[in-house]
């Protein structure tokens, strides 16, 4: 097929917001490295109380929305490299999204539960 | 003080094919002498093929301009041209195929077409509706600085074929040597097309497929860097966007 | 026998600087155009010019196209045309304007206007010192130029066969041209292109000689295809020795360097152009600096372990001037010379660059020939423009940046030429002959059934050394007489070369070999033309010239003030006169040339 077919116009939206994404882990993980050098990790109850803390919460639940949207774009990133048929990307993208959205709920759900 | 002159035997492994002959494609074992007048990759390939007439592989200026002689050598792409003979090591034979990821039309030969369709599809030519005016258009020699690094590609495709985004999309992702031009264009202050620009680039496949691997910056026999023009076509998308 | 034709308004051989220019201007007109093309428009040798264009644009400093007239007058040594050479000055500023508006990335001075370098020959006020006419994009002015040229063919949606090589002229009883044939290397069919008008760009043969700046390309096409049809050459004795290539590769080294200030040393450090042109230097015209470096290599001042070779210094120029107007000057001198620039010289030496003749035309790019009475009667549906034309602006030694110019300029009128033809006589295509394509296929056929013959490759290195040897820089009537033997023989091997590879498939062995048919038509008229001219002009120095009054630095305006024409057929010669009277200004009188 000689024509073109091109131009979903987006791109630099999720491309911005996999940058901000991968920011936003990067300083958690610091976040986490440094509770954890200070002690929050010295017993299990002292990890559970850290972890419960409102704000601690608030910046995990931040944590895994960016986590999540992050590999959504990187998944089907890899999807639109290798995988040519449309039917096929499709159904891998819906199944991804399913995975990840599961994940993500799951992950709120232990949060929550602490 | 005359030093006798360094013959040096050079062993190639070149990549052959022939649709019209050949049933599949096969690796040549062939050698050629070379005096020290031979200091490029290219020269002894000339030997080579007033030896073997059927060599076949594209060349001209000789002098890394033209862009022709672009090719797949010891796993890198490079112009035969501008590669020293001397740097090949000793009792290892240079190996030589066609650049990856285009069709092979015959030998070191491949058919470009999706190649220059990339550069065509992002319109390189100086968009500006003004009337003319009877002189040049005026230009600081700092805007004028903006397009160095990006006017001087040949168009060799070193680069484009040495991009794994290109290889997996080469129907819809620009390529590294497209983009550069889209950005030679975008960069140029006589341009006045630069939204629309950014709005044919504003694409998952065209512009989004790559991610920085940089093998085009690794082979550019010019220098040039892709990867940077790429980047400042993201920064000026953001720039756009918020 | 049935063959595919295939029908244009206008045709154009070759897609370099002038080939892609008169594409413009017939795309632009809405003519139905195709542009046959050997290499990828871009791969066109033009992309190899370094220096600039020249136009009295007076940018930096006064200057007007009167005076750059004259130089180019000067610098042809008188054999040039003065009505062409007018005409050529004075659409310089618009040619150069032009590509600015097309986008092409000149350099800029401060106040936003192009950037002019100084170049050999280009002076002031009618010779009085070296003047900034050369429009420059840092040293890579062809690459800009031919880029921009062919970006805004894209733009006017231009047809090109890229990867076409063109076979032979077609040309009819009656003598009028009718398209070319041409051969798709990718699948080796040949086809008819039909047209009302065909333009050859075709450019220059500097691969006749052994050592040249020259591309492997540059094997004089359209020369063999005009020669084989009837049409003579002109003035193929001249050829332009470059002064600096680079000793031993040939890769040109752009008189811009000497433009921002590089200076010719000898063996001693010497800076020898002061003796020989003491007024412009190492700024002197090509012809005669490349004879005054030979002469000191002759005189055991050239440098290198034989001796062979001058040096071209910059080390004495601010580094970063040398970085950003000379950038690929630099790295030439590491890839090629192995010497930084900044801190050493580079090893210089002349090399075969470019072909002041070709096919005859006049300054709207019709191809001329003698009719009766008539020395200048254009050949109808036939145009030619670039190295590959005589115009003729160059005479016995073209300018540097001068041949830009000659491209945009006569590409263009070239293709304005064919647009007025085409609507003027709008009738319908002429018939072609019956057999339009049966000599390009018997010369196909003959390579393809050649037994026992001789080998391309050993073939061609034989006519280049003979070039090189015969008829080089300075010649030697004894040389050439013997030259014109050796060359005769050369060509009954060309006319017996054999192939190994018949594929059909992208043929280069079969490429090479037609090409060797076009650049021995060349070896052969530059050798004969050389051999007759029994004067020193321009680039053309023999020994048996002798500076007297009459006859300055051997020059004899009695006698050889005249273009040689040489016909294929029967290796004929005949002349016709100079034009001296300029369009519409005095013209410029004869005098002895200094610099």
């Amino acid at each position: 097929m000689s024509r073109l077919v091109v131009g979903a116009h987006y791109g630099i939206k999720d491309w911005l917001a996999q940058r901000i994404t991968a920011v936003l882990m990067a300083i958690y993980t610091l976040v986490i490295f440094a509770a954890v050098l200070a002690g929050a990790t010295s017993s299990h109850d002292a990890w559970r109380g850290f972890m419960a803390h409102g704000a601690v919460r608030s910046v995990t639940f931040l944590f895994i929305i960016s986590l999540g949207y992050h590999a959504w774009v990187g998944v089907r990133d890899i999807w639109m490299d290798y995988i040519k048929p449309t039917s096929v990307r499709i159904l891998l993208h819906v199944l991804t999204l399913l995975v990840l959205i599961g994940y993500v709920g799951w992950a709120i759900q232990i949060i929550w539960r602490l | 003080m005359t030093t006798p002159l360094a013959m040096r035997t050079y062993h190639f492994k070149i990549y052959r094919y022939d649709p019209d002959k050949d049933a599949k494609p096969y690796m040549q074992d062939i050698s050629v002498v070379c005096d020290p007048m031979d200091k490029k990759l290219l020269d002894a390939m000339v030997k080579l093929k007033a030896k073997d007439d059927s060599l076949s592989f594209r060349r001209s200026c000789r002098e890394g301009v033209c862009g022709s002689d672009a090719m797949n050598i010891n796993g890198k792409n490079g112009l035969a041209c501008l590669t020293d003979l001397a740097a090949f090591p000793e009792g290892k034979p240079i190996v030589l195929r066609p650049l990856p990821g285009l069709p092979v039309v015959r030998d070191l030969i491949v058919d470009m077409t999706q190649f220059f369709k990339q550069y065509l599809s992002i319109k390189p030519y100086l968009v500006n509706d003004d009337p003319l005016p009877e002189r040049e258009r005026l230009q600081s020699p700092e805007d004028r600085e903006e397009l160095n690094g990006l006017y001087e590609c040949i168009m060799c495709a070193c680069c484009t074929t040495a991009c794994p985004s290109f290889w997996w999309n080469p129907d819809k992702f620009v390529g590294p040597a497209g983009l550069l031009a889209a950005y030679r264009f975008i960069a140029d202050t006589r341009d006045q097309a630069t939204n629309e620009r950014l709005d044919n680039l504003e694409d998952p496949y065209r512009l989004f497929r790559c991610h920085t691997i940089m093998n085009c910056v690794d082979v550019c026999p010019k220098g040039l860097n892709p990867t940077k023009a790429i980047g400042k076509i993201k920064e000026m998308l953001v720039q756009r966007a918020v | 026998m049935t063959y595919t034709v295939r029908k244009f308004d206008a045709v154009v051989v070759g897609a370099g600087g002038a080939g892609l220019r008169a594409a413009l201007q017939l795309s632009e007109s809405g003519l139905k155009t195709a542009v046959l093309t050997k290499v990828f428009p871009t791969r066109s040798h033009t992309v190899a010019a370094q220096g600039g264009v020249a136009a009295s644009l007076g940018n930096s400093e006064e200057d007007n196209w009167h005076w750059h007239m004259y130089d180019t007058i000067k610098g042809s040594d008188w054999l040039g045309d003065q009505d062409a050479i007018e005409f050529m000055c004075r659409q310089a500023n618009q040619a150069v304007v032009e590509l600015e508006h097309y986008g092409m990335p000149f350099d800029r001075v401060d106040n936003g206007k192009i950037y002019q370098r100084p170049f050999g020959g280009h002076m002031s006020n009618f010779g009085e010192k070296p003047v900034r006419r050369s429009c420059a994009a840092a040293d890579r002015t062809g690459h800009a130029m031919l880029h921009a040229l062919y970006q805004r063919n894209i733009k006017v949606n231009t047809q090109f066969f890229v990867e076409w090589q063109a076979l032979d002229l077609i040309r009819d009883a009656d003598g009028e041209v009718l398209g070319v044939v041409a051969m798709d290397m990718e699948t080796s069919e040949v086809v008819a292109f039909h047209a009302k008008a065909t333009i050859f760009a075709t450019g220059g043969a500097g691969r006749v000689y052994y050592s040249s700046t020259n591309a492997f390309i540059n094997t004089g096409d359209g020369l063999g295809m005009a020669a084989r049809a009837g049409i003579p050459l002109e003035d193929m004795e001249f050829w332009q020795f470059h002064p600096t290539g680079v000793a031993g590769a040939g890769v040109l080294i752009t008189e811009g360097v000497r433009g921002e200030g590089g200076i010719l040393r000898n063996a001693d450090g010497e800076r020898f152009m002061e003796r020989y042109a003491p007024n412009a230097k190492d700024l002197a015209s090509r012809d005669v600096v490349s004879r005054s470096m030979l002469t000191e290599i002759n005189e055991g001042r050239g440098a290198g372990p034989y001796k062979d070779y001058v040096y071209l210094d910059l080390t004495h120029l601010d580094p970063q001037v040398i970085l950003k107007r000379l950038p690929s000057i630099h790295e030439i001198g590491i890839q090629f010379a192995g010497v930084d620039c900044l801190k050493e010289y580079i090893p210089v030496v002349p090399t075969c660059h470019y072909q002041m003749g070709g096919i005859p035309t006049n300054r709207f790019g019709q191809v001329v020939v003698t009719k009766g009475n008539d020395l200048s009667s254009p050949v109808p549906g036939f145009y030619a423009a670039g190295e590959c034309a005589c115009a003729s602006v160059h005479g016995a030694n073209r300018l540097g940046t001068n041949s830009l110019l000659d491209l945009l300029v006569f590409g263009k009128s070239s293709g304005e030429a064919a647009v007025a033809s085409i609507r003027e006589n709008v009738k319908a295509h002429k018939p072609l002959p019956v057999d339009a394509i049966e000599k390009s296929l018997a010369r196909l056929d003959r390579l393809n059934t050649q037994k026992g013959g001789s080998n391309v490759h050993e073939t061609r290195v034989l006519m280049q050394r003979t070039m090189q040897k015969h008829a080089g820089v300075f010649r030697f009537s004894q040389l050439l007489k013997e030259g014109v033997d050796k060359i005769l023989e050369v060509a009954q091997a060309v006319a017996r070369t054999e192939i190994q590879d018949k594929s059909k498939v992208f043929n280069t062995a079969r490429i090479e070999a037609l090409e060797l048919d076009n650049l021995i038509e060349v070896a052969k008229a530059t050798m004969i033309s050389a051999e007759a001219r029994k004067e020193s002009r321009g680039a053309h120095v023999r020994d048996d010239a002798h500076d007297t009054p009459e006859t300055p630095d051997g020059r004899d305006d009695q006698n050889w003030l005249k273009h040689t024409l040489w016909h294929r057929d029967g290796n004929r010669l005949d002349y016709k006169p100079v034009q001296m009277k300029p369009l519409s200004v005095a013209t410029i009188e004869l005098k002895k040339r200094t610099y």
